[in-house]
């Protein structure tokens, strides 16, 4: 039980309630079934995307190139069923393949060349940005296969949104990959000491090259989801959906800096950032002014992670000697 | 005044939460002494320390520096005060030359500009004091890890400070390194500098100190004056029960060759040639960079061999990354525990189990039963103290995490286990427990290279020892003939 309070999932969750707790009351609409359901909607990409994210973040890397990914995942897998004719489910497939053979190119450049992630991603977002409005020339695609927009759409009983199924399914795989296996625990050794995890025989490269393949692969599956419940299809629709990733991770407790977190944290993190959105929203507060306040929980929550680990002995210690200096 | 006291705790006392890493200590020092202070790892020395320099600030009592009273310091403060700290791992920028680290926040100028042609000269008189060789535009970096600790000295030394902290400075210094330093701690103590000196090495202790002060679990026992007491005595106060350090003898005889080099060059050894036979432990003997982890490297597979071959168990070894050797049957216990050894902000479990979890796993599965077996086998037969399995490794003493990195490497049942300063920054309770298993490994057939800076324990392990001397394989050494004279020499390059 002490164990459970002290956890970071739990601080999160507190903020969480207490975030709730405001929203419900300033505004009495936010207190509806109808109003969390819309909210786990809007969420169910970001968390999507949040759960490879997080493994990336671990390691000790990051994705920037998350938001157009999603945007040319979109476009592509929309340009598929609609202008040359191809099966849904087939194009949402090719939609996924491509979208975790971006994520590996993204690690096997980072692998091999040791160019820090950062500008790789950064590139790499640029490149899908432009590739995207290649294709689409800045036109919309819409109108799709009604099946298909059910996936984003669509309720189970009337109530529960297919998409927050589809969340707590890919949730369900990130906890058990992060958890249970070999890999998700590579994750963690070489978020936190990349040369003890080598030296014990762990094959980085591979690790790495895993980490940013299945950041691009839960990512596509979020890029389709969202694709079926806006039923349309534009290169400007992802853009941005890497700074929420990382918000709600770093909220979430998964360090910028690598080697903590979890999946759980991650998602608590983007319930955060969705029911903040949400709750801005109902309340009417300006457009502009709901940017402000999503970046300063982004630099609340960075200041907040990097602070934390000050308290670590080392770097204390470094502390102390520049002062001596 | 010389004998005065320059320096004083009193009741200092440091509580973390859930623990007492201070305990009301009273201590004095006097100017101008070489006061040697000992305990086992986790005794409390490096808090005690730290309250001094400033880095914490203690929840009781006061120090007293020079008549004034302190109820707590700040680096800058004690700094001041003439208090000057070495500490253990070392406080350098690696990119930095240095000179430039020496003169780190107190740089020398010329103007506007930094004065480099000054702090070169007088960086490179301060390494003529110290009998050491060292360019210094070199950069940190690039010098060995014997090299950075000097620069550290100097650094220290170049503050003309009144009170010189030592944290264990001898522990990566070769031979002539450590000789050289014993003769700066004479000098500055006959200017009048007090040295608190912290070490595990009894020998330095005898030779340097004045006065003894034992700490054990947070608490002072007592101070004696050195010229009083002897080894075992001490060694008893610090541990508060009996206990010899000793090496074992084995009784099994080394059996067929499992290792074999020829003529293997790359990463700065060349044509180094040797055999290693199932059941022996091989010491590994040399000046800090004569080139014996570099080589041990190579047979890891860490590093790329140029030319030559290892032959293992008849055939030769092609590897080209850590995991082959590895998997073939080779262990590193690597020189640099907190680095390269174990991953601190884990538990003790995913420590030991990191090598070989494809082999308790199933489709990548782990399963965490055999996981949980696994280590408890190994936290009992090695003797690992925690309270439970799950205890995040940088939460242990120095001894119990090099246990962590044996029991991770004893789960792969390796062949042949290379040990890198085995015992580095251990106390001797936990120095001793290291020495039975590695012996009880031999007597297993296991085949073992042993690296150590340590003399009295190269000699007392190895059944022989090759010494290394600038990267060139300088001689072998049978069990009779190991000495110190004929280990000295050889790493000298006098034969």
């Amino acid at each position: 039980m002490k164990k459970i309070v002290k956890s970071k999932e739990f601080a999160v969750s507190m903020v969480l309630l207490a975030l709730i707790v405001f929203f419900s009351i300033v505004s009495p609409q936010f207190m509806q079934a109808k109003n969390f359901f819309n909210i786990a909607k809007q969420i169910a990409t970001v968390g999507i995307c949040s759960v490879g994210f997080s493994f990336v973040l671990i390691t000790g890397g990051i994705d920037l190139s998350v938001g157009y990914q999603i945007s040319l995942d979109i476009v592509v897998t929309a340009v598929l069923m609609n202008s040359f004719g191809v099966h849904w489910v087939l194009a949402c497939i090719i939609g996924m393949v491509m979208g975790t053979a971006i994520g590996l190119i993204n690690g096997l450049i980072i692998v091999e060349t040791h160019v820090a992630p950062l500008i790789v991603t950064l590139s790499m977002m640029t490149i899908l940005k432009g590739v995207s409005y290649l294709i689409t020339n800045g036109l919309a695609i819409f109108k799709f296969n009604e099946t298909f927009v059910k996936l984003g759409q669509g309720t189970i009983a009337e109530i529960v949104p297919i998409s927050l199924v589809f969340l707590l399914v890919i949730v369900i795989v990130g906890v058990f990959i992060l958890n249970k296996t070999i890999y998700g625990r590579y994750f963690y050794a070489i978020g936190n000491n990349v040369e003890a995890a080598k030296l014990s025989g762990v094959n980085v490269k591979r690790v790495q090259l895993l980490a940013y393949g299945l950041c691009g692969f839960f990512t596509s599956i979020g890029a389709i989801l969202m694709l079926a419940r806006l039923n349309s299809a534009q290169s400007s629709t992802g853009d941005g959906y890497e700074f929420s990733c990382l918000t709600a991770c770093v909220v979430g407790g998964v360090s910028s800096n690598g080697g903590k977190g979890t999946v759980l944290g991650a998602i608590i993190g983007c319930l955060i950032v969705g029911v903040l959105e949400n709750g801005l929203a109902i309340m009417n507060v300006n457009e502009y002014v709901q940017e402000v306040i999503k970046g300063l929980v982004l630099l609340l929550a960075v200041v907040y992670d990097t602070m934390s680990l000050r308290k670590n002995e080392k770097v204390k210690k470094i502390k102390s000697i520049n002062a001596e200096n | 005044m010389i004998g005065d006291t320059i320096l004083k705790l009193n009741h200092v006392t440091k509580l973390y939460p859930g623990v007492v890493a201070l305990d009301d200590m009273n201590m004095e020092f006097r100017e101008g002494e070489v006061h040697a202070i000992v305990g086992e790892n986790g005794a409390g020395k490096s808090t005690m320390i730290k309250t001094i320099s400033g880095a914490i600030e203690p929840t009781q009592g006061t120090i007293e520096i020079s008549g004034e009273v302190f109820h707590k310091l700040t680096p800058k403060l004690s700094r001041e005060k003439g208090v000057a700290v070495i500490y253990q791992e070392f406080t350098l920028v690696p990119v930095l030359s240095a000179a430039d680290n020496i003169f780190m926040g107190e740089y020398m100028m010329n103007g506007m500009v930094l004065d480099r042609k000054g702090m070169e000269a007088k960086a490179r008189e301060l390494f003529e004091r110290l009998h050491v060789n060292i360019d210094p535009r070199a950069k940190v970096a690039d010098l060995t890890t014997g090299f950075q600790q000097i620069v550290e000295i100097a650094k220290a030394v170049s503050k003309d400070a009144k009170i010189l902290i030592m944290d264990e400075p001898s522990a990566p210094l070769t031979i002539s390194e450590v000789e050289a330093m014993y003769e700066i701690v004479d000098r500055l103590k006959s200017e009048g500098v007090t040295i608190l000196y912290i070490s595990h090495r009894m020998e330095e202790i005898f030779r340097l100190s004045d006065r003894v002060s034992i700490i054990r679990d947070g608490k002072y026992i007592t101070t004696v004056n050195t010229a009083d007491t002897n080894k075992q005595e001490l060694i008893k106060l610090m541990v508060g029960r009996e206990l010899n350090e000793s090496y074992p003898e084995r009784q099994k005889e080394a059996k067929e060759t499992i290792l074999k080099l020829d003529k293997v060059s790359g990463n700065g050894v060349k044509d180094i040639s040797l055999e290693l036979k199932k059941g022996e432990i091989l010491g590994l003997g040399g000046l800090v960079g004569a080139g014996r982890t570099e080589l041990a490297q190579l047979i890891f597979g860490s590093e790329k061999i140029t030319s030559g071959e290892i032959i293992y168990k008849g055939r030769p070894l092609k590897i080209k990354n850590c995991q082959q050797a590895i998997e073939a049957g080779i262990a590193m216990i690597p020189e640099d525990r907190k680095q390269h050894g174990v991953v601190l902000d884990m538990s003790i479990i995913e420590n030991t189990t990191m090598p070989c979890l494809k082999r308790i796993s199933k489709y990548s599965v782990i399963n965490p039963k055999k996981e949980e077996d696994v280590t408890e086998s190994y936290k009992k037969s090695l003797l690992i103290k925690t309270p439970t399995i799950r205890q995040l490794v940088k939460n242990l003493s120095g001894g119990n995490q090099q246990k962590v990195v044996l029991a991770k490497w004893l789960a792969m049942n390796p062949e042949v286990i290379i040990f890198d300063e085995p015992t580095r920054g251990i106390d001797v309770g936990a120095k001793q427990e290291i020495y039975d298993i590695m012996n009880q490994l031999a007597d297993e057939g296991k085949a073992i290279i042993m690296i150590s800076s340590d003399m009295e324990e190269l000699i007392g392990m190895s059944d022989r020892v090759v010494v290394l001397c600038k990267g060139r394989l300088a001689g072998s050494l049978s069990k009779e003939e190991i000495s110190q004279e004929s280990i000295l020499m050889k790493a000298a390059g006098a034969e």
